[in-house]
Parts: C-alpha cells; sequence; structure tokens
C-alpha cells in the first residue's frame, strides 16, 4: 500500500473522568482525502486537535510525517496546514495582508507572496476585493480563502476541521473541486464533516462513536457491506448506537 | 527574526484598523485629564454657611462678615434656632454651622473667654473636614485681632509674636492639578498596557484565530511579543499626548528631566504588559477580560496613592499599596515632575518595577504555555 503519512495508535484522551477519545487507531495515506466523520460529541475534534498538536493526548501516539506530534513539533509544523472550525482569518485585515502574514511566517517573501497573492485572487476570482478587508466578503468566498491560505505553504497534510459549515451547496461544491485540487498536487487531506453527501467525496472515511472508530473503509465498501444506498444511512446506522449525547 | 517583521506587521495593521483603539488612544486621556482633575479637586470654595447667632452683637456680626468675606463661606441660612440651621443641613442646603451664643460679646470683653460652636456636615468627610479647619482658621484669626485691638501697648507685647508660617515645598500654591495630573498619567498609561493589550490577544482567543496561530511555526514568543510591542508604543504615545495636555491645559511642565519620565515609563510599561499577558490566560472571552480588569482597575486606582497619601493607609492597606505596581508609577511621575527628582533618584524604583516585570511577565508565561 502507499506510504503512511499519519499514523495514530493508541490515541487517549479523557477530561477528567469523560473519555473524549478512547484507544482509537488508524493510518492516513500520501495524497488520499480522508474523511473524519462522527456526530456531535462523538470526539472527532479532539482527536483532530490532538492529531495536529493543538491538544496534548492522555496516552497514545500520533506521527505525521514520521515524527512524533509531542517531541518534534516544531518541524511538522512548517509542514501542515490546518483550517479551524471557526473561522481562521483575520477579519479586519484585507485579503493581500492575510495572505502576506500567513505566508510570512511560513518564511515565504518578496516575490513568492505577491506571486501567491495573484495566483490566489485569480482562482477565486477576487481580484478587485484583494485590498478589501476580509469581513466584507461573503462566507462562501471566506471559507474558500481560508483553505487556499491553508495550503499557500504547500503543506504535506492540510487539517480541515468542518470547512463548510454554514455554507451554501454550490459554495460547498466548489469547496471540494479547492479540495481536490489540492490532493492531486500531492496534498493529503484530513478533513472532518457532517455532511454524508461530502462523506461520499472522499477516498476512505473513519466514523467515530462514542469516542471509538466504528468504521473505517472507502465509502462504497461500507455502502456494500451494510448493505445500504447511502452513507446517510450507514451513518445513521452506526450512529444510532451511540450512548452519549452532547 | 525575519518571520517576526511579518507577525508585527499584522498587529499594527490591526490596531489601525480598529477605531475603537484609535478613539480611545486619543480621546481618554484627554478626557481623564480634563475631566478628573477638576472633578476630584480637594480644595473646597463656596460652601453653605448657616449662622445661629443668639447675640446679635458687633462682634457676633464681625465675626460672621469675617467668615463670608474669606471666600470660602457664603451664608446660606441665617437661623433663629440651632434646631433649625439642623434642618438646613438636613435638607442639604448648609454645610456648616456656626453657632454664636448669648453673651458672646459680653464673655469675650469681661471674662476674657468665649465659646462657639462649629458644626461640620461630615457626610463627605473631606469636606466637612476642611470646612471645619477653614473656620478654624477665620475664628483664630479674628480673635487675635480683637485682641491686638484692646492691648495697651506695653513695652514688650504679650500677644505672641511667634507665629509658624508654613512653607509649602514643590507645590507652594498647593495646586491640586499639579497633584493629580501627574497622577492620571501613569494610571493611563496602566490602562493601555494592561488592558487594552489583554484585550487584544483575547480577541484572538474569541475569533479563533489563536488555534491557527498555534498550529503555525510561529513561537509563543514571537507572537506575546507581538502583542506587546504594539501596546508598548501605544502607551508610549499615550503619555506624551498626555504630557501635551497637561501643558496646554493646566501648564504644567515638568520640574525634573522628562527623559527620566519617559525612560521609567518604557521600562514600567513591560511590567505592565506582563499584567495584561497574565489576564488574557485567564479570560476566554472579552466579557470575562473586561471584568477580571475591572477588578484590577478598582485595585490599582484606590489602592495606588492616586487619591489618599499611601503613608496614612491603615497596615493592610499599605500592604496592598506596596504590591501595586501603579503606586511607584505614580509616585516616579509626581517625584520627577514636581520635585526635580532625576535617575539617581527614582533608582531603587527601577529595581522594584524590575521585580514586578519579571513577576507578572513570568507568571503569564508560565501560565499561557499551561492553557494552549
Amino acid at each position: 500500500m502507499e506510504k503512511s503519512v499519519i499514523q495514530v495508535r493508541e490515541l487517549t484522551k479523557k477530561f477528567g473522568s469523560f473519555t473524549a477519545v478512547d484507544h482509537i487507531g488508524f493510518d492516513v495515506y500520501k495524497g488520499e482525502i480522508f474523511g473524519f466523520l462522527g456526530a456531535n460529541g462523538a470526539g472527532k475534534t479532539t482527536a483532530m486537535r490532538m492529531i495536529c498538536g493543538l491538544l496534548t493526548p492522555t496516552s497514545g501516539e500520533v506521527k505525521v510525517l514520521g515524527l512524533n506530534i509531542a517531541t518534534q513539533t516544531d518541524t511538522i509544523k512548517r509542514q501542515i496546514g490546518y483550517m479551524s472550525q471557526k473561522f481562521s482569518l483575520y477579519d479586519g485585515l484585507t485579503v493581500r495582508e492575510n495572505v502576506r502574514f500567513y505566508g510570512g511566517i511560513y518564511g515565504m517573501r518578496g516575490k513568492q507572496l505577491q506571486q501567491k497573492i495573484d495566483e490566489l485572487a485569480d482562482k477565486l476570482g477576487l481580484e478587485d476585493k484583494i485590498d478589501q478587508q476580509v469581513k466584507s466578503l461573503p462566507l462562501g468566498w471566506k471559507q474558500k480563502l481560508a483553505f487556499l491560505v491553508a495550503i499557500q505553504h504547500d503543506p504535506k497534510v492540510v487539517f480541515l476541521d468542518e470547512p463548510t459549515g454554514g455554507v451554501d451547496p454550490i459554495t460547498r461544491r466548489q469547496f471540494w473541486e479547492l479540495i481536490y485540487e489540492a490532493a492531486e498536487r500531492g496534498i493529503t487531506v484530513f478533513v472532518t464533516t457532517h455532511y454524508m453527501d461530502e462523506a461520499e467525496y472522499c477516498d476512505r472515511v473513519c466514523i467515530m462513536v462514542d469516542g471509538h472508530v466504528a468504521a473505517l473503509d472507502r465509502p462504497e465498501h461500507l455502502r456494500h457491506k451494510m448493505k445500504k444506498e447511502t452513507m446517510h444511512e450507514v451513518f445513521y446506522q452506526l450512529a444510532r448506537a451511540a450512548q452519549r449525547r452532547d | 527574526m525575519s518571520t517576526f517583521k511579518y507577525v508585527l506587521a499584522k498587529e499594527f495593521q490591526q490596531i489601525r484598523r480598529n477605531p475603537t483603539i484609535v478613539r480611545m488612544m486619543l480621546a481618554v486621556p484627554i478626557i481623564q485629564l480634563i475631566v478628573l482633575p477638576f472633578a476630584a479637586d480637594y480644595e473646597i470654595k463656596q460652601m453653605n454657611l448657616a449662622v445661629v447667632d443668639m447675640d446679635h452683637s458687633t462682634y457676633s456680626r464681625e465675626l460672621i462678615r469675617e467668615m463670608t468675606a474669606s471666600g470660602y463661606f457664603q451664608l446660606a441660612n441665617y437661623a433663629a434656632s440651632f434646631p433649625e440651621a439642623k434642618e438646613a443641613v438636613e435638607r442639604n442646603e448648609a454645610d456648616l454651622i456656626l453657632e454664636i451664643p448669648a453673651h458672646f460679646e459680653r464673655d469675650l470683653v469681661r471674662e476674657d473667654g468665649a465659646t462657639l460652636a462649629v458644626h461640620a456636615n461630615a457626610i463627605n468627610q473631606v469636606k466637612g473636614g476642611l470646612s471645619q479647619m477653614y473656620a478654624g482658621q477665620i475664628i483664630r484669626r479674628f480673635n487675635n485681632h480683637i485682641r491686638a485691638e484692646w492691648l495697651q501697648w506695653p513695652r514688650f507685647s504679650p500677644v505672641a509674636l511667634l507665629s509658624i508660617e508654613p512653607q509649602l515645598w514643590f507645590n507652594p500654591h498647593i495646586d491640586y492639578h499639579l497633584f493629580m495630573v501627574p497622577g492620571i498619567l501613569a494610571v493611563l498609561i496602566t490602562m493601555v498596557g494592561s488592558f487594552l493589550a489583554s484585550m487584544n490577544i483575547v480577541q484572538e482567543k474569541e475569533a479563533g484565530t489563536i488555534e491557527q496561530i498555534n498550529v503555525t511555526p510561529i513561537k509563543k514568543y514571537q507572537f506575546l511579543l507581538g502583542k506587546m510591542i504594539p501596546f508598548w508604543v501605544l502607551g508610549m504615545i499615550t503619555l506624551t499626548i498626555g504630557l501635551i495636555v497637561a501643558y496646554l491645559i493646566y501648564g504644567i511642565v515638568s520640574v525634573g528631566p522628562l527623559w527620566v519620565v519617559y525612560a521609567f515609563s518604557a521600562f514600567y510599561l513591560v511590567a505592565v504588559l506582563g499584567i495584561g499577558l497574565l489576564i488574557s490566560t485567564f479570560a476566554d472571552n472579552q466579557q470575562q477580560a473586561t471584568f477580571v480588569s475591572f477588578f484590577f482597575v478598582m485595585v490599582f486606582i484606590l489602592m495606588s496613592g492616586l487619591y489618599t497619601p499611601v503613608e496614612s493607609m491603615p497596615g493592610w492597606a499599605k500592604v496592598i499599596a506596596y504590591a501595586n505596581p501603579v503606586t511607584y508609577m505614580i509616585q516616579v511621575v509626581r517625584g520627577v515632575m514636581i520635585k526635580g527628582s532625576g535617575f539617581m533618584d527614582i533608582l531603587p524604583y527601577v529595581g522594584i518595577i524590575g521585580a514586578f516585570g519579571i513577576f507578572f511577565n513570568g507568571l503569564a508565561v508560565w501560565r499561557y504555555r499551561k492553557t494552549v
């Protein structure tokens, strides 16, 4: 099989007596779009935050690009991208200023930055809005922009935490086109989502229920195995077994 | 280090775009410096005097005239009896009652002494105390006058010719503004350094952008320095605006060298920024930060010697005052601007503020590592 870029082993997070993530383990392979699904409170955001180094695990191990996230954080950080659930660009800054800032902190300089700005504006059709504050843009554009900014330094892996929340179906579609484009460039995409139609777009999906991995396979295999028509039904059957509610 | 350039650029851009900060920067020092010294003026004039004159004599009338001519009192109520005067006080129409008993003049002349009663409304204890003090002075002067009048001048005057002339150093006219303005300046830069800075960091938490920052290669110290430097600059600007306002409105010019004020403020701001940082580690949103800040503001201002001298505070309050960096800042600014202290004079304060700086910043960085 292909090269594994993320290895998760026995990963656990406890908040007091509550075990949010309970000994999960899986591999994510290079260039794939890995969907991370789960109901609210299933522990997917917690797991993801541990995988990209934002949260210290209670126990277990995470390796990203062969490096241990706990000890080699700084090296890993240069090579990953992240787009949080909350909007991750600065509202009060212009598109250009945001791109300059995020590019600059990843070590991009003068010409390279200018090139990125032009490229980005072109891709989103934002040429005339490049010097407008981000808060004046519609949400869909903001999300797409945030994604492009998250991958502008050509990371090996990008983590997307519910990137299409609150966005209309057309924009979601466009957003996924951007994701495909990134995957084609060899960027591994780790994405959490609520939308089951989006699960269909993933190469493999991992469904979390009550802090455990309930299923992990290609969407079509899962449907076949569970004799369901859609991912929605697959998810529904698995999630129904959940004991805890948020 | 060149990465840091981008961090700093972003912080300055954000502040420039934030109309609230820019407005506060300009408006707060100006308004506070104009309004507060006037509002908190301890020098009290035009107090309302109620008189109960049971004597109706030449001397009693002369005393009343002396009281009202002093400029401190105006005759608000001429009561027939003490209860009536007291009612005037209760209605808040009088601050002080001067009670002149019957036979005041007779006793004064015949028995070489008479009793007067002065009752002050002490709900506002400062006003009450001052009004009594002023009244006492006027009565003493009146007393000296009439004694001098009566004297058959012998070879040596029996009236004490030795008198105490108070010499007030550094603020000879007891100009209250000269006392308040440097103190307010000190409080102002404390606010900018601590509270505005903490709000700014908390804002990133609220917006969620701090998550994004945490997955980037930005080092924590770079992020924190990026937050601190702009507010350090803002603090210095506030100080400058404040000094200009002090000169333009009150004509206050620093007696001591201004560079000492600047150098010490520069140093002090680092300590104060540590407080801001610390607050931001305790708060997840701006509301919480506001409440925590509010608590600190109250302690900082009331326990700093801005209004009341630290030396006259009770023991426990002194402890708080000496654990309050604002206390030292106020002492230094007043020392330099009013007394003309030089750099060597404030050197001990540099040490104290240095210790505060290490303490607050150290604690904040430690907490910051733990929480994020």
